[in-house]
C-alpha cells in the first residue's frame, strides 16, 4: 500500500508537471486512490463539444493490477458499457495485458484515443458495434443526439 | 525412448485401459491419424465407434514430461532447463524443435527467451543509481533484476509481479517482461530465483498443466477434483467421423473430442448445435419439459416419478405412453413407432406459417424425446441409489449372496447408459435427412428404446418379486446392451464411411 501510494504520488507530479490538452485529473481524497478525470471530446470526433466525467479507481496492489476506469457522464460508444456503471474492459485495462510499468496517463490517453476512434473489435455494446460498423450514420447521429443531451 | 517404454510398461501393465501400441512419449509425429489406423487393424475386437485411449495419473505426465526433457536434452545436448523451456516453446513438439534447432540452434534459443551466455545463472545485481520504474524506489544498494531484454526492477517488484501473475492469474508459460511492450517470456529460472518455494510449486504445478493443454493427444479429465488425464489419438479433423467416447478411471465417461459428457452417436458439431437450439429455444421447451402431463382419457394432471413411461391413470386406470401419449398395447407389438417422427408436413406446408409450424413441431418431436431420456436417466440415477437398498434385502429376504445380486447393480448401469445413448439418438435424428439408411437408423432405435423401456419396467417390481425375475432381468440386460452396440456400430460405420446425409454441415 505505501509502496502503491508512493507511485501513484510520483505519477500525479509527473502528470501536474507536464498536462496533457483535454485531459484534467483531481485526486478526490487525501489516500489518491480515486480519481475523478474529465475528458473533452477531442475537436475532429463526434464527441467534439462533449465532456466526460469518469471516475479512475487504482487497486490497493497497483501497479500489479491494473487501474479500474469508468464513465460517469452516459456516452453512446461500443466500448462503454451502457449502464449506470459506464464501464471499459479493453486493451491495457484488462489484467492480462496490464504491465506494472503501464502509467495512469497511457490509461487516460487510450480512453481519449477511443473517442477519436472506438474499437467496435473488442466491444462491450455488441449493438453500438454492430451499428458502427454496419451503419455509421445513424451510429454518429445517435452519438452526437448523446452528447447534446448528456455531455454538455 | 527406452527409458519411456520401460516407464510406461511399468506403470501401466495392471491397467484395464492400457494399450500397448504407443507409448505417451511416441505421438509427437505429425501423422497421428497414420497411428489411429493403424491401431484399428491391430485390435479387430474393437468396436467401430470405440476409440483407443490411455488414462494416465499426474504423476505419471510429469514423469513422461521428464523423459521427454531427457531426450531432448542427450539429442542436443543442452542442459535440461533448457530444452524444457524450448519443448513448451514449441508446444512439446519435438521433432519440429530438433530440425529447427538443427537448422539454427541460436535463432531457437533467442526466440525461446534463452540468450546465448544463458548457461550463466540469472542472479541479483546492486546498480548505481537505480530507480525502480515500478514502485518508484531509488534506495542506495536495492537488490535490482532483470532478464536479457535488460528491462531492469527492483527484487520486490519483480518478486510481486511473479507472485500476483502465478497465484492470482494462474499464468506459468505466459508471463511475460513486465516492461510495457515487451513479450520476451520469463522463463523457469528467473522464477526459481525470485519467487518463494510455495509459489514456485504452483507455478510447476500449472507448467505440467500446460503439457497436457499444449499436446493434442491429451486432455483432463473435466470431471470435479479429477486429476488424470486421458491420452487419445483422434484429432479435431476427424470430429465428423468419429465420436471419441473415452472413459477416465475416476469413472467419468466424456467425449475426447470436446469434453463434454458422453454423447454417442451424435457428432460433437452436432452436440453444439443442438444444445445451442435446445438453449435459445428454452421458453418452449421449458414448456413442453415441464413435469407433469394430463392423462389423455380423463385430463387429470400426472406426474412422473420413475423412469418408466408406461404410465396407468390412478383415476380412469387408462394406460398411456409417457412420450407420445398413445395408447400402451402398442407399445409391446409391432405397432410401436414411438421413436418416429410423422413427416406429413407435406401437404400442409404450403405457406410459410404451416412451414414454420411443421418445423417447430418437428423440433419438438425430437426435443420432447430427448428431454425425456434426460429426465428418466436422471431418475434411473435415483434409482440405482434405491437398487443399492434392494440388493441388501433381497441378500436377507432371498438368501442369495451378494455376487449373485450384482445382477440388479449391472442392469441399472447398462439403463442408465442406453438412456444416454438413446437422449443423444434424438438428436442425431434431428439433423439427419430422410432416405433409406435414415430408416434403418430408426427401426435400430426403436429396437432399443422398446428393450430400455421393458428393462426399465421390471426394475420397478416390488423386491419381493426381484428375486424371481433374476433370469428375465439378466436376459433382458444383456439384450438391451447389445441393441445399444447395434445402434452405435451403424451409426459409427455410417459416420466413419461419410455415409450420413445431414440437414446442416457438420464440420
Amino acid at each position: 500500500m505505501a509502496q502503491a501510494a508512493k507511485r501513484i504520488t510520483r505519477e500525479y507530479g509527473e502528470i501536474e508537471a507536464n498536462p496533457v490538452a483535454g485531459i484534467s485529473i483531481r485526486p478526490i481524497d487525501e489516500d489518491m486512490f480515486k480519481w475523478n478525470i474529465e475528458l473533452t471530446g477531442p475537436k475532429d470526433s463526434i464527441y467534439a463539444g462533449g465532456t466526460f466525467k469518469l471516475l479512475l479507481t487504482l487497486p490497493a496492489n497497483y501497479p500489479f493490477k491494473p487501474p479500474i476506469l469508468s464513465f460517469q457522464t452516459k456516452i453512446y460508444h461500443p466500448n462503454v458499457s451502457n449502464d449506470d456503471k459506464g464501464s471499459m474492459c479493453l486493451g491495457i485495462l484488462r489484467s492480462d495485458q496490464w504491465k506494472p510499468s503501464c502509467k495512469i496517463m497511457a490509461v487516460l490517453e487510450m480512453a481519449r484515443g477511443l473517442l477519436l476512434e472506438p474499437n467496435p473489435d473488442d466491444a462491450v455494446e455488441t449493438t453500438i458495434a454492430e451499428q458502427f460498423k454496419t451503419d455509421k450514420s445513424q451510429f454518429e447521429k445517435n452519438a452526437k443526439q448523446w452528447v447534446k443531451q448528456y455531455a454538455k | 525412448m527406452s527409458s519411456d517404454d520401460e516407464f510406461m510398461s511399468d506403470q501401466m501393465s495392471d491397467d484395464a485401459y492400457g494399450d500397448d501400441d504407443d507409448s505417451l512419449g511416441e505421438e509427437f509425429d505429425e501423422d497421428d491419424d497414420q497411428d489411429f489406423d493403424d491401431g484399428k487393424e491391430d485390435k479387430p475386437s474393437r468396436k467401430a465407434y470405440e476409440v483407443d485411449f490411455k488414462v494416465f495419473s499426474d504423476e505419471q505426465i510429469r514423469k513422461s514430461q521428464q523423459s521427454q526433457v531427457e531426450e531432448v536434452s542427450s539429442i542436443l545436448g543442452l542442459p535440461g532447463e533448457q530444452c524444457a523451456i524450448l519443448l513448451r516453446h514449441f508446444k512439446w513438439q519435438k521433432d519440429r524443435l530438433i530440425e529447427k534447432y538443427m537448422d539454427g540452434g541460436e535463432e531457437v534459443l533467442e526466440e525461446a527467451g534463452l540468450g546465448q551466455s544463458y548457461d550463466t545463472l540469472p542472479r541479483l545485481e546492486k546498480v548505481r543509481g537505480f530507480a525502480c520504474d515500478i514502485c518508484c524506489d531509488d534506495e542506495r544498494g536495492l537488490d535490482t533484476y532483470a532478464m536479457k531484454c535488460n528491462h531492469r526492477y527492483c527484487v520486490n517488484c519483480f518478486r510481486q509481479y511473479l507472485e500476483s501473475k502465478i497465484k492470482d492469474e494462474g499464468e506459468a508459460t505466459r508471463i511475460q517482461c513486465p516492461s510495457e511492450g515487451c513479450s520476451r517470456i520469463v522463463d523457469s529460472k528467473t522464477v526459481d530465483l525470485l519467487v518463494p518455494a510455495e509459489v514456485d510449486n504452483r507455478y510447476k504445478e500449472l507448467l505440467n498443466r500446460t503439457y497436457v493443454d499444449d499436446r493434442p493427444n491429451l486432455r483432463w479429465c473435466p470431471a470435479p477434483n479429477c486429476e488424470y488425464a486421458v491420452d487419445c489419438a483422434v484429432r479435431p479433423a476427424q470430429l465428423h467421423t468419429i465420436v471419441p467416447s473415452v472413459s477416465c478411471r475416476c469413472g467419468h465417461n466424456f467425449c475426447f473430442g470436446c469434453g463434454f459428457s458422453e454423447h454417442q452417436p451424435c457428432p460433437c458439431s452436432l452436440v453444439k448445435k443442438w444444445l445451442k437450439k435446445c438453449e435459445d429455444d428454452s421458453e418452449t421447451a421449458n414448456w413442453i419439459s415441464a413435469n407433469t402431463k394430463e392423462c389423455p382419457k380423463c385430463i387429470s394432471t400426472i406426474e412422473k416419478n420413475g423412469g418408466c413411461n408406461h404410465m396407468t391413470c390412478r383415476k380412469c386406470k387408462h394406460e398411456f405412453c409417457w412420450v407420445c401419449m398413445g395408447p400402451w398395447q402398442e407399445h409391446g407389438t409391432s405397432w410401436y413407432n414411438c421413436n418416429r417422427f410423422e413427416e406429413k408436413s407435406g401437404s400442409e406446408a404450403r405457406d410459410q406459417q404451416a412451414k414454420s409450424r411443421a418445423s417447430l413441431e418437428r423440433y419438438l418431436h425430437y426435443y420432447n424425446r430427448y428431454a425425456n431420456h434426460d429426465h428418466s436417466a436422471k431418475l434411473d440415477k435415483d434409482l440405482y441409489v434405491k437398487t443399492e437398498k434392494k440388493m441388501t434385502t433381497l441378500q436377507s429376504s432371498s438368501g442369495m449372496s451378494w455376487i449373485e445380486v450384482q445382477y440388479l447393480e449391472a442392469a441399472s448401469k447398462v439403463l442408465q447408459q442406453c438412456r444416454q445413448t438413446l437422449k443423444w439418438t434424438y438428436a442425431f435424428a434431428f439433423y439427419l435427412e430422410r432416405n433409406n439408411i435414415t430408416y434403418i437408423f430408426e427401426d435400430n432405435q426403436k429396437d432399443l428404446e422398446m428393450a430400455v423401456e421393458q428393462l426399465s419396467e421390471l426394475f420397478e417390481k416390488p423386491t419381493d418379486q426381484l428375486a424371481n425375475a433374476k433370469k428375465e432381468m439378466m436376459d433382458k440386460t444383456a439384450y438391451v446392451n447389445n441393441r445399444r452396440i447395434i445402434v452405435l456400430e451403424y451409426t459409427a460405420t455410417g459416420l466413419a464411411a461419410e455415409n450420413w446425409k445431414f440437414t446442416v454441415d457438420l464440420k
